[in-house]
């Protein structure tokens, strides 16, 4: 299998910084805000590596810095140090080390973001075909018809209603937005997707139909994905290999049932025993 | 003949932080599994039997030793040192679980509960569905049940689908935990017929099985583990 990103050292602090920061913080503090000048450690010294058509799972609490990890890494939010190589056939790119434009067009054609917050992820002034439109059109998909057509086949595939897809997203349900959001996001067929907090807050019927949604899509595009959740069962259902973070450090890393059935870390070792 | 598998010196201890526990699961186990033969581990309950299978299959991380296996290349790759990517491929082509209990995705459909690790490897879906129908008449699972998720089945029908699942895919070492355990006696003379199949397609094998009979219809080499020391003092140390 090949390696699709390699990310090391990806360090994220809001804040003016001081040199204990990160002496300072940490699980072994119990806490992300450095007590010298009140900087927030978002996220330090993350370092993982991604393979071709892999879900990696990172799990932790809320302030853990797991989604400041896919917000560098999606471009949403500057990293304050590490890096990210992303493979893509035979060229490598450093993600970090890109102009802003370089960065637009990995987004638009090579990376997808689900939100938990469809409203971070869709524009309600348009149609759920609209959204889908704006992306194919970033595409260079130009022809209204070809455009419409590959909407509506992806709106079906995430089983979204076609005698919706004129309606603004709005109006939907909560799990029908995250749909949208699925196909927009698959609409280019990226080889890397970013999901955060898919399935929270959705009830669980629903939730296992986008969870099935997400490993159906896995299979057929090989899709490699990195998966942001608090919820082990998400998890456990999706990821082949997992991180735990806490107070923006990763504190375990390894195959998602050893995780779960030989946690070595004492904060991992509590989670696991509340939750199963 | 060089061994498929090689454990030396395995030992398994779960360090508890909250409890400030150490808890011995299993010591100092030394074993080889061959190519076409199956060795049975053997023991009383909490002998530490699982958690060697859970160790080779990386479920449990080892605290020491080593378990050294040989692919059909002669690469040799010492499991407890082995990346989690090295360990992933390893377990979609060579190597095979089947515990006591189906763990499975929910709202899938036993056949394709039971293909899944064939389409994982890349067969198409034709080939692994009639592959898995064979396998399941052979275990006789009715075939009213093939389109239902096992998630309502019974205990002796979830297992069947389990050993399926393990069967499936050929690997090249199979770990089996129980397989049997719920089973009539003439589905399970089914069960060991399967598994003489499999030996003579030479897979190597290491089996937990309770009933001494199945040891002696089935195994060529038996290991008998005894539960480690668990003498208070000696066994439970205060983290700090």
């Amino acid at each position: 299998m090949k390696k699709i990103l390699e990310v090391r050292g990806l360090t994220k602090i809001y804040g003016s910084g001081c040199p204990r920061c990160i002496s300072a913080t940490g699980p072994a503090h119990d806490t992300n805000v450095c007590p010298h000048c009140g900087t927030v450690v978002a996220a330090h010294d993350v370092a993982f590596d991604l393979h071709e058509g892999e879900i990696l799972g990172i799990m932790g609490e809320s302030g853990s810095g797991k989604s400041t990890v896919v917000k560098t890494l999606f471009f949403d939010d500057k990293p304050s140090s590490g890096s990210a190589r992303f493979h893509d056939g035979e060229q490598v790119q450093e993600l970090f080390d890109l102009n802003p434009a370089e960065q637009r067009w990995l987004r638009n054609h090579k990376f997808g973001m689900v939100y938990q917050n469809p409203n971070l992820g869709l524009n309600f002034n348009v149609s759920a075909g609209g959204n889908i439109a704006e992306r194919l059109l970033m595409n260079d998909l130009r022809h209204y018809g070809d455009i419409r057509d590959r909407a509506r086949q992806l709106l079906a595939r995430t089983e979204v209603l076609s005698n919706r897809m004129d309606e603004s997203p709005k109006r939907f349900s909560g799990g029908m937005q995250q749909r949208v959001q699925i196909a927009k996001a698959l609409a280019t067929r990226p080889p890397l997707l970013f999901l955060d907090e898919v399935t929270t807050g959705l009830d669980l019927s629903v939730q296992a139909r986008i969870l099935d949604l997400i490993l159906e899509i896995q299979q057929e595009l090989n899709t490699a994905m990195i998966v942001v959740t608090h919820d082990l069962g998400v998890i456990r259902l999706l990821a082949g290999r997992t991180l735990v973070m806490k107070y923006g450090r990763v504190i375990e890393a390894g195959l998602t049932d050893q995780i779960l059935e030989d946690p070595q870390h004492a904060y991992t070792q509590r989670l696991v025993a509340s939750a199963l | 003949m060089e061994p498929r598998l090689r454990i030396e010196n395995l030992s398994k201890r779960f360090v508890l932080h909250e409890q400030a526990k150490t808890i011995p699961s299993c010591e100092d186990v030394n074993l080889s599994v061959y190519t076409g033969k199956l060795t049975a581990l053997v023991g009383p309950t909490g002998a530490g039997k699982s958690s060697v299978l859970k160790c080779v299959y990386r479920s449990y991380l080892p605290t020491a030793g080593r378990m050294l296996y040989r692919n059909d290349l002669g690469t040799v790759t010492d499991l407890a040192q082995a990346s989690d990517h090295e360990v992933l491929t390893l377990r979609r082509n060579d190597i095979g679980f089947v515990t006591q209990f189906l763990h499975c995705l929910p709202r899938k459909s036993a056949l394709d509960v039971t293909c899944e690790p064939l389409i994982a490897r890349g067969t198409s879906a034709h080939e692994a569905h009639e592959e898995g129908k064979r396998l399941l008449r052979c275990l006789k699972v009715p075939e009213r049940l093939w389109g239902v998720p096992p998630a309502t089945f019974s205990g002796g029908e979830k297992q069947r689908i389990n050993l399926a699942r393990g069967l499936i895919a050929r690997p090249r070492l199979l770990l089996l935990d129980e397989p049997t355990a719920s089973l009539d006696p003439g589905t399970t003379d089914n069960v060991i017929s399967l598994l003489q199949d499999i030996k003579q397609d030479g897979v190597a094998l290491l089996a937990i099985f309770h009933h001494p009979e199945l040891v002696s219809r089935l195994a060529d080499n038996v290991f008998e583990l005894t539960p480690p020391l668990t003498t208070p003092n000696l066994q439970e140390t205060t983290l700090s």
